[in-house]
């Protein structure tokens, strides 16, 4: 039962090349996983260098996207003047596509990796603030009560009770904004082109575009989804981790 | 130790769950709230805890007003933190009045043992049975020795053996801590037999219809007593006729 995923992508890798090899499909269209492989193994180091770069960029836009939006959030759950100031600029933060947004940015911010970070740091913002934020609300009202009655501090209240109910929340949030950081990073390298930081995986999919290398480019893409995939389980586990070690939700 | 003196509480949209509600609190009295859902218990014992401000009427309180600490309150739910240990969930209430965890760690386990925990200190909710939940739960209200502990269907999630058990245990709980106990219930047999005075009340708006003076001993052996089926029988007609 375990190896079914496993043997099911063997299959379809198989079914895949074969129907390239049967029907001539030729390889600037859709290369089989042959080429594609045969491509990585042309220049692993390379590909791997920009897989690493562009990973740079996620973790730190994630880690960004974690200190802001946790710290908006708490400030907004704290003071209802930083609600109103907030909450209104994180809606419109979400509501702008990358797209529109980034060639500006990246001319405001000048250094290129710096750019690309606050590109992603944007993407990969609201999950982590809005989750967090639901999560510093989310303990019932009859433990809030209980806390009132005691004549707790509003910082004891947050410490002891608001902080530790989010933690799920935010972990939740931390692996929803862990794909995003990725993707938000990968668009806006997109958008930088070669004038940008020209060593991520995605401007090593354009050049591959350009040359028509498409094994290559499906190389880079494969490598990518890896990433994608690894990032969102990775986080998925460190978060039941800390869950655990805590003992309860 | 409390007056509640033609108290009423009429909600914001409308809703008057409460109409000239008067009730004397004695010291060490057990009282039980009883009355269908909806008609304004849980909206008097939270009045009584200054959780919520009545509308029209006062609340006098002998003496000195209570302080943190005076009151202790317990829920329907166990309320704990999931992610505290039973100790850390009775150490609460101290710990936001700024006592050390080793001054506050013998009033904890003491309070824990009171409730028949001992040996569960370091069990997170999780691995608790509801019945013990609730323990940890009257626990936590028990550890800062209140003069007050308002409960607010306590047992009414419970299966009937673990109910009948806690209940009996309350009783000892109560007599050993000497404190006032408003405990409200929407079950006749669990009035009848926790408490010295039933109270009936009946919803829209929500009154006191009556008061009942129980003759019964406080011991687990009433139930058995055939005194507590004749005061059963009788809550049940006072109830039956207020409602008519
Ligand atoms: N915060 C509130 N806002 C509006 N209506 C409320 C609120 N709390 C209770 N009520 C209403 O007041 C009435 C009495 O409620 P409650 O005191 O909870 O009854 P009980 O505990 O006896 O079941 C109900 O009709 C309920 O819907
Ligand atoms: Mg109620």
């Amino acid at each position: 039962m375990r190896g079914a995923p496993a043997l099911f992508g063997l299959l379809a890798l198989a079914l895949w090349e074969a129907a390239v090899r049967l029907l001539g499909v030729p390889v600037y269209v859709l290369p089989g996983p042959i080429a594609i492989v045969q491509a990585f193994a042309a220049d692993p180091v390379g590909l791997l260098e920009s897989l690493t770069s562009t990973l740079f960029v996620t973790f730190a836009a994630l880690a960004m996207a974690a200190v802001l939006g946790g710290a908006m959030a708490v400030a907004m759950s704290a003071s209802r003047l930083a609600q109103a100031a907030i909450q209104p600029w994180a809606v419109a933060l979400q509501v702008t596509p990358l797209p529109a947004i980034a060639p500006l940015i990246i001319i405001w911010v000048g250094q290129p990796f710096l750019a690309l970070v606050v590109c992603a740091t944007i993407v990969a913002f609201f999950p982590l603030f809005a989750s967090t934020a639901s999560g510093l609300a989310s303990a019932p009202p009859e433990l809030n009560d209980l806390f009132h009655l005691y004549g707790a501090r509003r910082w004891q209240t947050m410490r002891l009770l608001r902080l530790p109910a989010a933690l799920p929340y935010f972990l939740t949030g931390l692996r929803i904004s862990g794909g995003l950081a990725l993707v938000g990073a990968v668009v806006a390298e997109l958008v930088a082109g070669s004038g940008g930081f020209a060593s991520g995986l995605a401007y090593r999919i354009l050049e591959a575009s350009f040359r028509l290398e498409i094994p290559r480019m499906f190389a880079a893409l494969v490598l990518l989804a890896l990433a994608g995939i690894l990032l969102n389980y990775g986080l998925g586990a460190i978060g039941q981790a800390i869950l655990r070690r805590r003992g309860g939700v | 130790m409390l007056t509640v003196s033609n108290v009423g509480r009429i909600f914001p949209g409308g809703v008057e769950a409460l109409r000239d509600t008067s009730l004397r609190l004695d010291e060490s009295d057990f009282i039980a709230l009883l009355g269908p859902s909806g008609c304004g218990k849980s909206t008097l014992l939270r009045l009584i805890a200054g959780l919520d401000q009545p509308t029209s009427g006062r609340m006098l309180w002998d003496g000195r007003p209570p302080a943190p600490g005076d009151i202790g309150f317990v829920f329907q739910d166990a309320t704990l933190l999931p992610w505290s240990t039973a100790e850390d969930n009775v150490f609460l209430p101290l710990r936001l009045r700024g006592v050390s965890r080793s001054e506050a760690m013998p009033m904890v386990h003491a309070a824990l043992h009171r409730v028949g925990l001992t040996g569960f200190e370091t069990a997170r909710p999780r691995a608790l049975s509801g019945g013990m939940r609730m323990r940890v739960s009257i626990a936590r209200a028990l550890v800062t020795r209140p003069r007050l502990l308002l409960m607010d269907e306590p047992f009414a999630a419970l299966d009937e053996f673990t109910r009948h058990k806690l209940q009996a245990d309350l009783l000892d709980v109560w007599r050993e801590a000497g404190c006032t106990v408003v405990f409200v219930t929407h079950s006749i047999y669990e009035a009848a037999f926790l408490a010295r005075r039933v109270v009936l009340m009946t919803p829209r708006p929500g009154k006191i219809a009556r008061e009942m003076t129980s003759a019964l001993q406080p011991a687990a052996e009433t139930r058995l007593d055939p005194a507590y089926a004749a005061f059963v029988a009788e809550i049940s007609r006072a109830m039956q006729a207020a409602l008519a």
